[in-house]
């Protein structure tokens, strides 16, 4: 049971090359469960590998539990990792790649046993597994192993490196909840990389967001989500993505598929001081509300993907010829080639500067 | 022939083509089978000459059709006794040395590298480029001084520094195929060094190990120049045996070959365990 906390920590793996993780400043609460997401390069699996003591920080500190554990050697730490290949010992049974570490720690036998049993029946995984290789298992049963070398530890601090990307994706959803339900049972402090913002926005209790190796925002996933303070946040959240279109202001408001959208006044107050002839806005694909010719925003309706309880339209709006995503009820959506007008809500409208990306009055 | 319509991959090419791919593969086949019978043939010559009786084996034409006897293998077998000793006790002696000096020395250049990793890499293997003869002299010498001429030690420590390049080479490339995970979950578990090496390094390159190992057997089994030139009695080995089996005058071709067969034996048996463990250690990296 531990926080953990980032103070300004860097890693710059060549001289001269752009930090990997740059000066990252994150509070991590006792319990919570913390997903690091970002795109590839963007830091998130550094940050981890800094936190369990694989990677030297070039700079900052690292703290578990409000002790200093910057230069502590990894087994010193009291952190357990699950790789995202799971790492497994391939010459070691599932039990004792489950107890090794705490035949490192020189606990007895039996203790060992009855600890490893114990995680296995946490992760339902038979007493007969227990004595194959890793090499006779199946993928979500090496993931479940993995899962359980961790747990045995009882950690302060569990960290998880993508773990679900060798699944498939039935198994990898499956997993997910129960990934999640068993951290909110053990409520040890997790700290999870991944890539896919699915996962991040079902599991994390809040979610760090990454780019080139700084920390864009960090918040609970509805926040995120309702909230993002850059384009970058506003696009990564959610699936499909925000509609993220550049466009000319105008008295009225903005100019999009030949109408002029409203704009809410606290936005046009910020682009007026910011002297901004265009900004970015951005729709979520379900706040295009499809109006039956009576919506502000029309275009031609070029591909329908039937998701089943919903569809997702992609339309090429009128004038600006610019593709976006509307998600559209699923039972009787417009098909391909029919014109479509859309109705949105001012508060549904988010704005970006054009040069920063910063969000406009957010 | 009526069947071959059926099989769509091959109706489809024209038959030119396909004539011609045929007997492109009968060639190399026919060329590959030339050469390995061409490099079998002294061996089997060697082994039949050994069942003959002296009489029997200088002979022209040669014969193929004789009494096959044993009495060489027994002339053999009864003057062999130290020299096979001595080659076992320089061989396995040596090898034992390799293995334990060369998985640490691995280990530094590779899991772990130390400092300037690639000048101590570069300077193993360089010892391998300068002639043996070269050395022969100074090594003489020194021996000399150690009183070592003529004793197994001296056999011993020269194998293994012969051996010990080519096997730390081999080692490092074998550690390199170790995925790093596996040795960061060690190092998370609490594993120190010492365990890294032997709970989860050795077990994983175990096949490359043993085929390493197996390697240095056959070179260190058939060194000949080194003893011949520092041992006399006390140290000589089993090639040194063959040499001392050609007397000055009379026939000498079947005891030669009966000494060269038993001589043979072990590498040929250690050169197909290697191959067979070989293959595994190469194909190592498959481990996921």
């Amino acid at each position: 049971m531990a926080q953990v906390k980032y103070v300004s920590a860097s890693r710059v793996y060549a001289k001269g090359a752009p930090p990997a993780v740059d000066a990252l400043d994150l509070d991590i609460e006792d319990g919570e469960f913390m997903v690091l997401v970002g795109p590839s390069g963007s830091g998130k699996t550094t940050a981890l590998r800094m936190l369990a003591g694989l990677e030297p920080l070039d700079g900052g500190s690292v703290e578990i539990g409000d002790r200093d554990v910057t230069f502590v050697p990894p087994k010193d730490r009291d952190i357990a990792m699950v790789f995202q290949n799971y790492a497994l010992y391939p010459q070691k049974t599932v039990a004792e790649n489950m107890g090794f570490a705490l035949k490192m720690q020189r606990v007895p036998r039996e203790q060992r046993d009855r600890r490893v049993r114990e995680a296995a029946r946490l992760l339902d995984l038979d007493d007969q597994l227990l004595e194959r290789k890793p090499k006779q298992l199946s993928g979500g049963q090496r993931q479940r192993v993995a899962m359980g070398r961790a747990i045995v530890r009882e950690p302060k601090v569990f960290l998880m490196d993508e773990p679900l990307s060798n699944l498939d994706a039935k198994l990898r959803v499956q997993t997910r909840g129960q990934i999640a339900e068993l951290q909110r049972r053990l409520g040890i402090t997790t700290v999870y990389v991944t890539h896919d913002q699915v996962e991040a926005m079902t599991m994390g209790h809040r979610v760090a967001v990454l780019r080139d190796g700084q920390l864009q925002q960090c918040a609970t996933p509805r926040q995120l989500y309702d909230n993002p303070v850059n384009e970058f946040v506003a696009g990564f959240i959610g699936s499909p993505a925000m509609n993220l279109q550049t466009v000319p202001l105008t008295d009225g408001g903005a100019r999009l598929a030949g109408a002029t959208l409203p704009l809410p006044a606290a936005v046009r107050a910020a682009a007026s001081t910011a002297g901004l002839s265009e900004l970015v806005i951005g729709i979520r694909p379900e706040h295009l509300h499809l109006a039956n010719g009576s919506g502000e925003l029309g275009g031609e309706v070029m591909l329908v993907e039937e998701l089943g309880a919903d569809s997702l339209l992609h339309v090429r709006l009128a004038e600006s010829g610019n593709a976006v995503v509307a998600r559209a009820e699923g039972r009787k959506p417009p098909i391909p080639g029919q014109k479509v007008t859309f109705h949105v809500q001012l508060e549904d409208i988010f704005a970006f500067h054009p040069g920063t990306g910063a969000r406009l009055a957010g | 022939m009526t069947a071959l319509p059926l099989r769509p991959g091959h109706s489809g090419r024209p038959r030119p083509q396909r004539l011609r791919e045929m007997s492109g593969r009968a060639g190399w086949g026919i060329v590959a089978w030339v050469v390995a019978i061409a490099f079998f043939l002294p061996v089997l010559w060697m082994v039949i000459t050994a069942f003959k009786p002296e009489s029997a084996a200088e002979t022209w034409p040669p014969q193929f059709i004789f009494k096959p006897t044993l009495s060489e293998f027994r002339l053999v077998f009864s003057g062999m006794g130290p020299f096979l000793t001595h080659s076992v006790v320089a061989t396995v002696g040596s090898t034992i040395l390799v293995v334990l000096l060369s998985v640490p020395a691995a280990y530094a250049l590779s899991v772990h590298p130390v400092k300037h990793w690639r000048d101590g890499l570069f300077f193993f293997i360089s010892t391998k480029m300068l002639p043996i003869v070269a050395a022969i002299g100074p090594l003489y010498v020194i021996a000399l001084h150690l009183h070592l001429l003529d004793s197994i030690w001296l056999l011993i420590i020269l194998y293994t520094a012969m051996n010990l390049p080519l096997a730390i080479w081999m080692i490092r490339s074998f550690m390199l195929e170790v995925p790093r995970e596996l040795l960061e979950a060690a190092r998370l578990d609490g594993a120190g060094r010492i365990r890294e090496i032997t709970g989860v390094i050795l077990p994983i390159i175990s096949p490359g190990l043993v085929s390493t190992a197996l390697i240095c057997v056959i070179f260190a089994w058939n060194e000949l120049f080194l003893a011949l030139n520092l041992t006399v009695t006390n140290a000589a080995t089993m090639p040194m045996y063959l040499i001392s089996s050609v007397p000055q005058e009379g026939l000498y071709i079947a005891h030669l070959s009966a000494a060269a067969t038993i001589a043979s034996v072990p590498v040929i048996l250690v050169g197909w365990i290697a191959q067979r463990s070989l293959v595994r250690g190469l194909s190592m990296g498959a481990i996921k």
